[in-house]
């Protein structure tokens, strides 16, 4: 029940300690990942956002450069000139040297005939009047168009110009390298998962794209979630996790620039943050949880000592407030006792004296009568001496002052034993301290106190044993252990035995005051009388004898 | 020789009776008493050899009554009757002049060997005193008999 007590003092503490520093730790914790996660995040779609813008910017550049090249060129030269193939091969060289990612170059007259080429295919004479591109160039003076595949049977797109001269119009018109447009784009693939490339309005690929895609087929992104400015957004994708995308508008309106990337790419530096807090957070959590409950247990030990050393403490304070009561009561009994015994011996001594008379000699029954009388003083005998024990003159009187030589003393007490204890087979043995100081004390009560304790002893051996008896000098007491391997004192009675008339020997054998006198002596000296016994192991006695030095002479 | 004259004081009534009784039939002249008060009164009125004192009697104890004792007859010995309790006043009794003491409960033979001795010293006692005596009617005196001369 005791045990359950502490077990249960020790959860309420560990439970209480963790729960106050882990909700704190925990909340601390998350509080700064959210935080860092939210700042982190914020970070990446500007870095993504900017990216997209910049890119966006660099392709503008370039469709207004190769734009300009060409408007130039349409405005310095007459129709009649450029015509002339030969004279076109050198403005082409020319261009390819000063802007590049020219394919060809071309001259087409109002009828949409294309009168003059200089490039890899061969596209003269060609008529485009039907063609969508030729009308709008017509119309708007200028035109970009989208990437297709046209009569050349792979992907890109044009620039064209149209210049009025002497009332005839006529366009001037260059396909751009879809490999080094495509490069401008490639660019800006960063890291494992980057992408970026064009879109028309339709969500089809302008440029070749890093995954997924060819180009001038669909994308699967619905362009109208782009807006003005840069939009960012995120999507669920498949197996690989969602992914980011930034998306800009050109100046022309017609094509989206995209710039995307797997969240969890850019995403690493915030796991690895994650794992390392989580890791500090584990690691915490542990060294919290080792150390309360290696403090709990270290206090709830201490209580546990502490308890049991004021219970022990306790149940001496009782035995000797037990024993002082005891005593006082004892010594009442014993006066009131006294008194009738003194009659009981006088009138039993009389009628003695009476029986020596003749009339009484000569009675039948005298015998009979003188043998009473001696039993009747026989037993008044035996009260007398338990009264006698009981107020033990050694107690009452007022203790002595003398050398004492413990060792001496305890020899003394020995040999007046050892007659006895040579017949029963019984072995003392001798470890006795040297160089011992002198005591003052009394040396009569000490020795009565160590002839209890060795008759005890020789009283618990019976025959065939071995009583040792040590001597010590400790800090503050000698130290006297009388130690028998007899047949120990039950735990029942362990708390009785100096209780007086407490006796487990036959009635007449033992009045059950020896131990009670020599607490009290011990008590009285300033020192004290302990006992460990186990059953069937045998009884050591610890006497204390506090040292005092006898005053110099 | 006169037959010995013992006073018992003792406020235990049947063991003053028993003990006068018994000490009687051994051919001592001996009275007993209950109280100390009793005990100074019959001291007044005739001269003892042996006085038997409790020391724990209601009224006059046993000290007092000792003291009154002695004023009165200072040859008187005197054997205190002593409980354990008691030891430190029996102590005192003899301080003040107390020839021995007993322990309760006594035992016939040995109060009988303490009364032989207390009579044998009062003998001596008396011889000593009448020898000086006539030492001091033959002689100048020069530390003459103490002037205990209380005794008839």
């Amino acid at each position: 029940m005791k045990t359950e007590m502490y077990s249960d003092l020790q959860r309420k503490i560990i439970t209480i300690t963790l729960l106050v520093s882990f909700s704190p730790l925990l909340v601390l914790g998350a509080t700064i990942y959210y935080q860092f996660a939210n700042t982190y995040r914020e970070k990446i779609r500007d870095q993504i956002s900017y990216r997209a813008g910049a890119q966006a910017e660099a392709v503008d550049l370039f469709l207004k450069e190769r734009t300009a090249v060409l408007s130039v060129i349409a405005a310095t030269y007459d129709f009649e000139y450029l015509i002339q193939e030969a004279n076109l091969a050198h403005i082409f060289g020319i261009m390819n040297t000063s802007a590049g990612a020219f394919v060809d170059l071309g001259v087409i007259d109002q009828q949409g005939k294309h009168l003059a080429y200089v490039g890899p295919h061969n596209l003269k004479n060609l008529t485009y009047e039907s063609e969508r591109w030729f009308a709008e160039v017509m119309n708007s003076g200028l035109y970009i168009s989208d990437v297709y595949t046209g009569f050349r049977r792979f992907p890109h797109f044009i620039i064209a110009v149209r210049r009025q001269q002497d009332r005839k119009n006529w366009i001037l018109r260059a396909t751009i390298d879809p490999v080094v447009f495509g490069g401008l784009l490639r660019s800006a693939w960063v890291g494992k998962t980057g992408d970026a490339y064009l879109l028309d309005q339709n969500g089809v690929f302008q440029t070749q794209p890093r995954f997924d895609g060819q180009v001038l087929s669909n994308a699967d992104l619905d362009t109208a979630l782009f807006g003005t400015g840069v939009t960012f957004f995120e999507m669920e994708g498949g197996a690989e996790g969602s992914r980011l995308y930034a998306g800009k508008w050109l100046k022309n309106k017609r094509w989206l620039l995209v710039v995307s990337q797997e969240a969890a790419e850019e995403m690493t530096g915030l796991f690895a943050t994650r794992r390392l807090e989580i890791l500090i957070v584990g690691l915490g959590i542990l060294a919290i949880l080792i150390a309360t409950i290696a403090t709990t247990r270290l206090t709830v030990n201490r209580l546990k000592q502490a308890d049991r050393r004021m219970n022990k403490l306790n149940m001496q304070l009782v035995q000797s407030d037990k024993l002082a009561a005891l005593g006082k009561m004892a010594a009442g009994v014993a006066h009131e006792i006294n008194n009738p015994l003194a009659v009981i011996i006088q009138k039993t001594g009389w009628m003695e004296d009476l029986l020596e008379d003749e009339d009484f000699k000569t009675s039948k029954n005298a015998q009979e009568f003188k043998l009473s009388i001696r039993k009747i003083e026989e037993h008044v005998e035996r009260a007398r001496k338990v009264v006698h024990n009981m107020l033990g003159y050694a107690r009452k009187m007022e203790p002595r002052v003398e050398d004492v030589d413990v060792n001496a003393t305890l020899e003394q007490t020995i040999s007046l034993l050892e007659n006895y204890s040579r017949t029963n087979n019984i072995e003392f043995r001798k470890e006795l301290a040297q160089e011992l100081p002198i005591l003052a004390g009394d040396q009569a009560r000490l020795q009565q106190v160590f002839l209890n304790i060795l008759s005890n002893a020789i009283d618990a051996i019976g025959k065939d044993g071995l009583i040792r008896v040590e001597s010590e000098l400790t800090e503050t007491a000698v130290q006297v252990r009388i130690t028998d391997n007899g047949a120990g004192i039950p735990v029942e009675f362990q708390n009785k035995v100096f209780d007086p008339f407490f006796t487990t020997k036959s009635s007449g054998k033992g009045t059950g005051l020896g131990l009670w006198v020599s607490y009290d002596i011990m008590e009285k000296m300033g020192g004290s009388i302990r006992f460990k016994s186990k059953v069937g192991k045998g009884t050591t006695f610890t006497i204390n004898i506090p040292i005092l030095l006898p005053e110099k002479k | 020789m006169d037959r010995f004259r013992v006073l018992i004081v003792d406020d235990e009534e049947d063991f003053v009776e028993t003990l006068v009784n018994r000490l009687n039939r051994r051919n001592l002249e001996t009275t007993g008493v209950g109280r100390g008060e009793e005990a100074v009164a019959r001291a007044r009125e005739q001269p003892f050899d042996a006085v038997v004192l409790d020391l724990k009697m209601p009224g006059m104890d046993g000290i007092e009554t000792l003291k009154e004792i002695k004023k009165i007859q200072p040859l008187a010995e005197v054997i205190l009757l002593t409980g354990h309790g008691s030891m430190e006043t029996s102590i005192e009794g003899m301080q003040l002049g107390a020839f021995d003491y007993v322990l309760k409960p006594i035992k016939l033979e040995d109060l009988l060997v303490k009364l032989a001795e207390a009579f044998k010293k009062k003998a001596l006692h008396e011889q000593k005193i009448r020898d000086a005596r006539i030492k001091g009617l033959t002689h100048f005196p020069e530390g003459s008999g103490r002037p205990e001369g209380g005794e008839e």
